[in-house]
């Protein structure tokens, strides 16, 4: 392959990233300029918005402690799910003690858990972490024992055969074949928890973004409620792209095998 | 070491399914001995539970009576000295992990020290061939490789006796024809005791000095021939003596009986 072809299909791949949310932005300025509506505010408006509200204190008072809830949150539902997930994954019996709680509670939607969290943990931070950990960790969770259950049989001869130890046999074959599994868990949490962080916000709280948001529609402050929804909008970009950089970094032989296969 | 004493001793064994369905008996009576450094051959019809008596050996299947001894002490679960190459390279090598650390990840857990153990994995690299792909992906190199791969992470292992089951059943002809010299190679040059499960008749042959023919299942041994072909061999020349034609015979028609079925006992046709 030349080294041109890949260059212009990067571009190419731009153009469309970026065509599309172009158009829109230019949809929605026309649009909003047109409309009667107070509520509904153009993009130079949430753009000016934007910069006064979030680019200063506010970013420190209330953006940053967001972000830490959520990265606790992602961080204790992946730390959890996984470990949980192996330890059901393997042992059938605990598998099957556990499955229909485990339903039952998957089943559950997680922000009706945010009073009795409320009530249990009061209106904190670790309260709202909790919040995040109680929807977050179910993808993780349950895709981490698929994952360790589809294992395949001969590789886990294989590392019996040689005698593997047990600590071996999870850092070096059950928990790399379960990778996969685990990553698409993963990337199901991070939406999850990105949600379950604004409404935890939004229910109980004197600081982050939800709280900020849902304080914006009240005092009818309407451009600056929607330059929230844009900075939500943007730290989801963010997780995605992060999550793009860790995923291909550990799953790169699964990648480099697919694409082998297909060839 | 070699001592007079059989390096492995099976003694009646005999395995049984337990199914919702009944029991199902995979193997029904087995016993053969095997010494140091020979290469065993074990053939037989399809389905007639070479799997099983091969995982009852090395200690992955608990058979259900009967005595699997290894140096005269009884084999209870994965011994140190014992290495299993399977059919799916695909399955057994870890796609993760390089050729090196495929080769290396057994010797983890032994005691020895980093420049021992590097040494080790380079040295079985080189016996299989394969002293450029160490830091190649499994998935990255052809099947005939894979399985070497998985043979150099056997004796690095350093076992006192290798089985291989059904090793090459899934590799094109000239690639199988490398293998099963490789195969007489380590088994020559490094006195490797091996225990060779294969469904090819004409591979049981050229590559044991015994070859135990297996009857259909519940299996028993059917037949235990020794194997007179001179101990240098070549694909070509071997492989056209009157006398491998002979015993290739002699192997096929005894699996044709044992096909047929379990009732007809014993060997009927005289060679020579």
């Amino acid at each position: 392959m030349t080294a041109r072809r890949p260059a212009l299909r990067i571009a190419a791949n731009l153009l469309f990233a970026l065509g599309l949310p172009a158009v829109a932005v230019v949809l929605w300025g026309v649009w909003s300029a047109r409309s009667d509506n107070r509520f509904l505010a153009g993009p130079l408006a949430v753009l000016d918005a934007f910069r006064r509200t979030w680019i200063g204190p506010a970013f420190v008072d209330d953006v940053l402690p967001s972000l830490l809830r959520l990265a606790l949150g992602i961080a204790g539902s992946i730390v959890l799910g996984v470990a949980a997930g192996i330890a059901i994954g393997s042992l059938r019996r605990l598998r099957e003690t556990l499955g229909p709680l485990l339903e039952f509670f998957r089943a559950i939607p997680p922000p009706v858990l945010i009073p009795v969290a409320m009530l249990l943990l009061g209106i904190t931070g670790t309260m709202k972490v909790v919040v995040i950990m109680s929807g977050a960790i179910w993808p993780i969770l349950l895709n981490t024992i698929d994952g360790v259950r589809a294992t395949d049989s001969v590789m886990l001869e294989t590392a019996d055969s040689y005698r593997i130890p047990r600590w071996e046999r999870l850092r070096f074959v059950v928990l790399p074949a379960a990778a996969p599994r685990i990553m698409t868990g993963v990337r199901q949490a991070l939406s999850v928890a990105l949600i379950l962080m604004v409404i935890s916000e939004m229910f109980a709280s004197s600081s982050g973004l939800g709280y900020r948001i849902a304080y914006f529609q009240r005092n009818y402050l309407i451009a600056e409620m929607w330059s929230g929804i844009l900075l939500l909008g943007l730290i989801g970009i963010l997780l995605a792209v992060l999550f793009g950089l860790v995923e291909r970094r550990v799953l790169r032989w699964y990648q480099g095998m697919k694409e082998i296969t297909r060839a | 070491m070699p001592d007079g004493s059989p390096l492995l001793r099976v003694e009646h064994l005999r395995k049984v399914y337990a199914s919702a369905t009944g029991d199902v008996e995979a193997v029904a009576d087995l016993s053969f001995t095997m010494d140091h450094g020979e290469l065993v051959c074990i053939v037989g019809p399809s389905g007639c539970g070479k799997t099983t008596l091969l995982k009852c050996l090395a200690g992955l299947l608990r058979p259900t009576s009967g005595v699997v001894e290894m140096d005269g002490s009884p084999v209870t679960g994965p011994s140190p000295a014992m290495a299993v190459v399977f059919q799916e390279y695909g399955r057994s090598l870890y796609p993760w992990l390089t050729v090196r650390g495929n080769v290396e990840l057994p010797l983890r857990h032994q005691k020895l020290s980093r420049a021992v153990r590097d040494r080790t994995v380079s040295d079985a690299l080189e016996a299989v061939g394969l002293p450029h792909a160490a830091r190649s992906h499994p998935w990255q190199l052809s099947g005939g490789m894979q399985q070497r791969v998985a043979i150099a992470r056997a004796i690095a292992y350093r076992p006192e006796v290798l089985i291989m089951d059904e090793p090459f059943a899934a590799v094109d002809a000239q690639t199988r024809a490398d293998l099963e010299d490789l195969v007489r190679e380590l088994h020559l040059t490094r006195g490797i005791s091996t225990v060779f499960v294969t469904h090819d008749i004409d591979e049981s042959v050229y590559l044991g000095r015994r070859v135990l023919v297996l009857s259909h299942a519940p299996t028993r041994v059917r037949e235990d021939l020794v194997i007179d072909l001179p101990p240098e061999r070549d694909q070509l020349t071997t492989r056209a003596l009157p006398r491998f034609t002979e015993l290739r015979t002699r192997v096929y028609e005894q699996i044709q009986r044992a096909k047929r079925g379990p009732a007809e006992a014993g060997p009927a046709i005289s060679v020579g």
